[in-house]
């Protein structure tokens, strides 16, 4: 069965350089699934058309559906890429927002790639200061390499070349997601999280997630 | 069937005037209100709780006990009683007196609050809400069956041979629910004592409702209390009513948009197609609600939330008349036309209650103890 991939795209413009180079990423892991002799299925989720959907949500608490299903893809992805441009010396709000409506569970174990655009190679720690804590908190694998791309990257000779240029970094995080991707393939059933519904949130209105009631009232039933 | 209105006691500046009501005026609107709704032929009232503005409904009992003293058949019950908050004493004291003094009108809700602050206000912590629940809800039942308690729990001090006082009316203690919109432990808590549910069925979509409901359905079955379709099920609704839909649509927008909850989010069109609020002609609110019972079952009560959003007293009169004379009846007609054999019209009332005796689950401590020992 063909893995599957979802990336997050935080990008503002259309186009826009994140979602630039969300694609070379995507295509990069790609082929480094297929290398493996892996299928991978790719859904991109482009946050700039559920922004509203996002702000309703935080103010209503329901999902709308086109949100409810990218959450849904988030949750039930085999890995991550998220690129977010760099705003105010941090991922842009509207990418924190969509993270903060994942249910806590929904990234735990799961390999994710992390990479920032911005226009100056001097964000470029927003990587290691704010978006690998914030997936490290959701307990997610955040693979070693992660991918800044400035303005310069992506124009004439600017970084594309030599040994830090963008296609090598791009590379070498893909290889090492591509490598997760295809390990994490022979978890057997039963000892894996439990069920997810469609809303992407562990299912806790179920018989079987229940603690029977005498259990919880525990000493009082003496 | 019972339908009535629930208030959660908002102070809310209505946006169309600039006007905010004073505590004094609000709360006399809701007399009005609440007097109201047994004028036009509604048969429950039920108030918050709250111990924050913009909410003036700290003291329900008070509340409730003047509205009981200027009515004959309106039935009082509460949206909900903070079990996590009060001390469980307190309300086997206040709820059996209101009992007594309303002549065996009065039921009421069990809620947790979800506001974080007003746990340590009342000595607790909101990580415990769950657990408080289900230790204060125990004690409150052993308080109402017997005479004489000795207790020892983790949240309040230990009670030896303790009576609470008065004992309850005919020495049948209240009808509770319990209300949540979540939690699946509340369902459960429900289904295993035969207590009714409610879900406020307001702010989630329908299919949420369902499922909550559902599952209290099941485990009402488990416990030995009937069958899953005679458990006792409770929904909330909110709706906003004109003659034509769209000077429905056209008067409620403005408070909509800026609705303390939900406003400032979701269009009205949006909220209406993804909750069960209904804005248009008394006609369409017909509808939609016999709609719920296609997702939830046949059910036993219907609230209505009719004074939020800052609409003013006159406003609010005007759609209870409404609602009394153009929908309810007609939804009486239908849910019964609809009802399956077996399956009770109305939730336990003090006299069916008095009438049952010692065989319905509201007189017992908790199911059977062949299943309260089993697991699920």
């Amino acid at each position: 069965m063909a893995r599957k991939l979802v990336v997050i795209s935080a990008g503002l413009s259309v186009p826009s350089s994140t979602r630039l180079l969300a694609d070379r990423i995507s295509g990069a892991v790609q082929r480094e699934v297929s290398a493996r002799g892996e299928a991978l299925d790719v859904e991109v989720v482009e946050l700039r058309g559920l922004a509203r959907e996002i702000a309703d949500h935080l103010v209503s608490g329901m999902p709308p559906s086109a949100l409810r299903q990218a959450l849904a893809a988030v949750s039930s992805a085999d890995a991550v890429v998220a690129v977010t441009p760099v705003f105010t010396a941090s991922y842009s709000g509207l990418f924190k927002s969509f993270i903060d409506l994942l249910d806590t569970d929904a990234l735990t174990g799961k390999p994710v790639l992390i990479a920032a655009t911005a226009g100056t190679a001097r964000h470029s720690l927003v990587l290691d200061h704010a978006l690998r804590p914030l997936f490290s908190y959701l307990r997610a694998v955040v693979v070693p390499t992660g991918v800044f791309a400035a303005t310069e990257d992506f124009g004439g000779s600017g970084g594309r070349d030599g040994e830090d240029g963008l296609d090598r970094r791009v590379a070498r995080a893909a290889g090492e997601l591509g490598a997760l991707l295809v390990s994490t393939s022979g978890a057997v059933p039963g000892f894996t999280a439990p069920a997810v519904d469609e809303v992407g949130k562990v299912d806790r209105i179920s018989e079987e997630s229940l603690t029977p009631f005498a259990q919880l009232l525990g000493d009082q039933l003496r | 069937m019972q339908f009535g209105i629930f208030s959660v006691s908002d102070i809310t500046t209505d946006p169309t005037t600039g006007r905010t009501p004073t505590d004094a005026q609000r709360i006399q609107d809701l007399v009005k209100i609440a007097l109201k709704a047994e004028e036009v032929g509604l048969d429950v009232f039920a108030t918050g709780e709250h111990h924050n503005p913009p909410f003036f409904a700290s003291s329900p009992t008070t509340f409730l006990g003047y509205i009981a003293a200027q009515t004959t058949t309106l039935q009082l019950s509460t949206a909900t009683t903070l079990i996590t908050t009060n001390d469980p004493v307190k309300i086997a004291e206040d709820y059996a007196m209101l009992q007594h003094l309303s002549g065996g009108r009065v039921d009421l809700m069990m809620g947790r609050g979800n506001t974080g602050p007003v746990y340590p206000w009342f000595g607790q912590d909101i990580r415990n809400g769950i657990a408080l629940a289900v230790e204060n809800y125990h004690l409150l039942r052993r308080l109402w069956r017997e005479d004489v308690v000795d207790w020892e729990g983790k949240f309040r001090s230990p009670l030896q041979g303790f009576t609470a006082t008065p004992r309850p009316l005919d020495g049948i203690p209240p009808f509770v629910w319990h209300g949540s919109i979540r939690s699946a432990e509340i369902a459960e808590q429900a289904a295993y004592y035969g207590d009714g549910f409610f879900h406020n069925n307001i702010f989630w979509t329908m299919d949420h409702t369902a499922r909550m409901v559902d599952l209290y359905r099941r485990r009402f079955e488990h416990y030995g209390h009937g069958r899953a379709d005679q458990a006792i099920v409770g929904l909330g609704g909110q709706v906003f009513m004109a003659k034509n839909s769209q000077d429905a649509v056209k008067q409620f927008r403005p408070y909509f948009d800026v609705a303390p909850v939900y406003g400032h989010g979701p269009s009205l069109e949006e909220f209406t197609r993804a909750t069960p609020l209904t804005v248009g002609s008394p006609q369409q609110v017909i509808e939609r609600t016999l709609g719920f019972a296609d997702a939830v079952g046949d059910y036993q009560r219907q609230l209505f939330l009719m004074d939020h959003a800052g609409l003013p007293l006159e406003v609010v009169l005007e759609q209870l008349e409404i609602l009394g004379s153009e929908v309810v009846p007609v939804l009486r007609k239908e849910f019964e036309a609809r009802r399956p054999a077996g399956v009770p019209s109305d939730p336990p009332t003090h006299a069916s209650l008095v009438e049952a005796g010692d065989d319905h689950p509201n007189a017992k401590h908790g199911p059977v103890s062949r299943v309260q020992a089993g697991s699920n």
